[in-house]
């Protein structure tokens, strides 16, 4: 055997703490599904719990969303219940410690995954959503949460597609004894909704904006999601609640989603235009200012996938 | 000491290598054959299904590219690329864990011998090309592309809509200058590419397509199997001066439906 003494030492070091290091870790904190779901106060009675800026995993279980709640005079509004059964138990436990009074409402903003797999754990007189998110959820939401299961193991045990039973319309609401102001939109998906706390100027605005993590396209329309994006921006918010990624207190995240979203158009029609093929679009390098958006180099492929097909069949039937 | 040593490395090389290695180091009887350098279970069937005891090798010259991961298992982009070889006459395009292993096979004539396409994957799987040189050599290239799956089982979106039938085989085609001084042909057809694996949908692909010059040149002849993709999109690239004049497209389904297109300049 010639190997250096010292070198299989350290290999057998090496391949202990690797063990170690695989095999206990994660399990300590699987066994456990604990979500360590911590309400954090953003505003008075405003409460944002903030998922981590990764992808799905079977780390996470699937904790990688922000959802919300607002605690009024007679009652509590929840926005978006998570990504699983256990995430919306454990949010109704985290309402509880803040809170004795009843979840009145559970809004879902749009009909993602990570949006309302927790509705599981709400009465269902209180699950509501946009029309068009009702219908989504009841056609899409079985796959997504087939490939949630997937994608999270077993923190997903035991969740079922539980789909709002109220639809919401665009204006004002009283809820909970608070005046909240629905903005119907669209662009991330058919239909995104954001929620305007009044008394406290905070804006809940779903998936519409990312903060410092790769906005997902599976279901977008640029230009809608842009104009969106100018109707978000004119609402006199003093604190903004992104979808995704850390809360703000100015519209930085609002520029950012922009900025993603107009050099991801661009790029894609230049390329079509260019007569790239797909692989060759998937190749391109990625502007330095977004490096440091969180996982750009799973998003950006992905992007490509969902949205290179038409608009390169544009530029191919263009006459 | 000795013991705790040969552990330590086992534990190590097993850390460090994964599969590949560990196919290398216990196999015996890839002596005379090269192992595959990605791993596949299927490969020596892969071998025997497709060059039988003709001479083949794995070879970084025949580049494959393609996403990591299929975030869309029934469109998913491939590009094959053996111009760094001489001599190419055919290239075999295959899957080895789909359920219909082989995509696409395609012969250049005038055309460099490269080609962008998509497909479908059923599951995680390589895909290679090989390249058969004229000397009767087989130069296999290939990639893992991870899947979630059902990429070949599913119902095509134009088996379930009239509207899309009604355009069937039609060509939507433009050219692009390059940098060379040659041109790109892209191409898609609006076909629903039914593999007969979704139930109660029979098997409707197109079987062969040919790129010609107006003088009837051949610039690549494609013959294209069910994993290429529903209204499949090709990329063709051509050398300066292969094809002055407008490129006719021709081809057939397995229903005998004709594809007949003209690329205008």
């Amino acid at each position: 055997m010639i190997f250096p003494r010292a070198l299989a030492r350290a290999a057998l070091l090496a391949s202990v703490l690797a063990v170690l290091l695989a095999g206990l870790v994660p399990a300590s904190r699987a066994e456990a599904f604990d979500y360590r779901l911590k309400p954090q106060a953003v505003a008075d009675g405003v409460y944002v719990l903030t998922g981590l800026m990764q992808d799905f995993s079977r780390s996470n279980g699937g904790n990688i969303v922000n959802t919300g709640f607002i605690v009024g005079d007679s009652g509590v509004v929840v926005i978006d219940s998570g990504p699983s059964r256990r995430y919306g138990e454990q949010l109704r436990k985290a309402i509880a410690s803040v809170t004795a009074l009843p979840v009145v409402l559970v809004i879902n903003t749009h009909h993602h995954p990570d949006h309302f797999l927790g509705n599981q754990a709400f009465g269902a007189h209180t699950l509501a959503a946009l029309a068009p998110t009702r219908q989504g959820i009841e056609s899409e939401g079985e796959a997504f949460n087939a490939n949630m299961y997937r994608l999270n193991g077993d923190w997903m045990r035991d969740t079922e597609v539980t789909p709002p039973t109220r639809s919401l319309a665009p204006g004002v609401i009283e809820a909970g004894g608070r005046s909240l102001e629905l903005i119907a939109l669209t662009g991330h998906t058919g239909a995104d909704l954001a929620v305007f706390d009044r008394r406290t100027g905070t804006l809940f605005a779903g998936d519409l904006v990312f903060h410092k993590r790769t906005p997902t396209t599976p279901h977008a329309d640029i230009a809608r999601w842009q104009a969106s994006l100018d109707t978000l921006a004119a609402v006199p918010f003093k604190v903004l609640v992104p979808g995704h990624g850390p809360v703000a207190r100015d519209a930085a995240p609002i520029a950012q989603t922009r900025a993603w979203l107009a050099w991801l158009d661009r790029t894609l029609r230049e390329s079509a235009a260019g007569g790239l093929d797909m692989t060759e679009v998937l190749a391109l390098p990625l502007p330095a200012v977004f490096a440091r958006l969180a996982v750009v180099n799973d998003e950006y492929p992905r992007s490509v996938s969902h949205l290179y097909p038409a608009v390169e069949q544009a530029v191919l039937e263009e006459r | 000491m000795r013991i705790a040593t040969t552990i330590a490395v086992a534990a190590l090389a097993s850390l460090l290598a994964g599969p590949a290695a560990a196919a290398d180091a216990d196999d015996g009887a890839t002596m005379r054959q090269p192992s595959d350098p990605l791993g596949s279970v299927r490969w020596d069937d892969m071998r025997h299904e497709f060059f039988g005891d003709a001479p083949v090798s794995f070879d970084a010259r025949v580049r494959v590219s393609a996403p990591h991961t299929a975030e869309n298992p029934l469109d998913v982009p491939v590009h094959v690329d053996a111009t760094a070889l001489a001599g190419v006459e055919e290239v075999v395009v295959f899957a080895d864990f789909n359920p219909i292993v082989k995509v696409l096979a395609f012969r250049p004539g005038q055309a460099r011998a490269s080609l962008g396409f998509r497909i479908k994957l059923q599951q995680s799987s390589p895909v290679r090309a090989a390249v058969r040189t004229a000397d009767g050599q087989w130069h296999v290239g290939g990639v893992w592309v991870t899947a979630t799956g059902g990429g070949c089982t599913l119902p095509s979106t134009g088996s379930g809509s009239p509207e899309w039938q009604s355009r069937l085989n039609e060509v939507s085609a433009r050219l692009f200058p390059r940098i060379d001084g040659g041109e790109r042909v892209r191409l898609r057809i609006i076909h629903p590419m039914d593999t007969g694996l979704a139930p109660g949908i029979p098997d409707f692909h197109i079987e062969e397509l040919t790129l010609a010059d107006i003088a009837g040149a051949e610039l690549v002849r494609i013959a294209t199997f069910e994993p290429v993709a529903e209204n499949p999109v090709f990329t063709v690239d051509l050398p300066p001066r292969a094809a002055p004049g407008p490129i006719h497209v021709s081809g057939r389904d397995n229903n005998g439906n004709r594809i007949d297109a003209e690329v205008a300049r």
